[in-house]
């Protein structure tokens, strides 16, 4: 924890060109919860202090890479203690190929981004009728 | 002597979402946590602590604390003998799993979080507001904690 509030002290130090390039490769890493519905795949990121309009989510390939940027200012003042990273979030996620990446649907709430990915159909349990 | 008929074949256990390059992420995770993200996150004491910054300028001294996915009402806030205390619980939105559960990093339950307070501050003042997962607590600082450091910039 000291070592947290010396690296936000000397990054205050530092002109806002320089902190910005210094802060950009470090992301943090939201945690996540997994899990499977009947339609879909539901995932959830922990990204306290991102609003919606701080969210991009992006799929490339069969990658699907989810950034968040904190919009929640710093208090003025010194740090007296300081856990948070103050870093953007940032993580991917391999999709496979029966999930429907074009139906990828988002929400975000006190800090919760849920995303909703669809089952293609062609992997949906189906149901056949016996035909008499 | 085996009477087993017939068993169907394994299916092979596939996963829908891999995780890229899982196992290096997950050791730099492991190194970036560092105390804080531990203390953050243990869940040794039978509950879980949210992250704390405490800031402090010439009037207030401010608490934020992360608390992603909580109602408003679930959060509650005291304040005694110069110690801020933030607790409450984080409830599970849906309790019926139907399918599998490929990834739990998320903390539910119940939570505790005590800061004290670096100087003396008015607690009939307190406002607290909590937007997009973070609370943050106002505590404004008491009179004569104010006029102390007055007399510490003009010495």
């Amino acid at each position: 924890m000291t070592t947290h509030a010396a690296h936000a002290a000397t990054a205050l130090e530092r002109p806002a060109e320089q902190q910005q390039a210094s802060r950009l490769p470090a992301w943090e890493q939201p945690s996540a919860n997994i899990r499977e519905e009947r339609d879909a795949y539901v995932l959830e990121l922990e990204m306290p202090g991102v609003s919606k309009t701080g969210i991009e989510v992006t799929v490339e390939q069969n990658e699907l890479t989810i950034v968040g940027h904190r919009s929640d200012v710093q208090p003025q003042g010194e740090a007296v203690y300081q856990e948070s990273h103050r870093a953007d979030y940032r993580r991917s996620f391999e999709l496979d190929p029966s999930i429907n990446s074009g139906k990828i649907h988002a929400k975000m709430e006190q800090g919760i981004l849920t995303l909703t990915l669809p089952k293609a159909e062609s992997i949906k349990p189906r149901k056949i009728q016996v035909a008499d | 002597m085996n009477l087993i008929r017939y068993q169907e074949p394994e299916l092979a256990t596939w996963s829908p979402l891999n995780r890229l390059a899982s196992l290096r992420e997950e050791m730099n995770r492991l190194l970036d946590g560092s105390l804080a993200g531990f203390a953050g996150s243990a869940g040794l004491f039978g509950g879980w602590s949210p992250t704390v910054d405490v800031f402090q300028d010439k009037d207030n001294v401010v608490v934020k604390a992360e608390l992603p996915g909580m109602k408003k009402e679930d959060i509650e806030i005291t304040f005694q003998e110069g110690m801020l205390t933030i607790c409450g619980e984080r409830k599970q939105e849906s309790q019926v799993q139907e399918g599998e559960v490929f990834r739990s990093e998320r903390f539910f339950g119940k939570f505790h979080r005590t800061v004290s307070m670096p100087t003396k501050v008015e607690a009939d003042k307190i406002k607290a507001s909590y937007k997009d997962g973070i609370l943050s607590i106002q505590l404004p600082k008491a009179a004569e904690a104010k006029a102390k450091q007055i007399d510490v910039s003009v010495s």
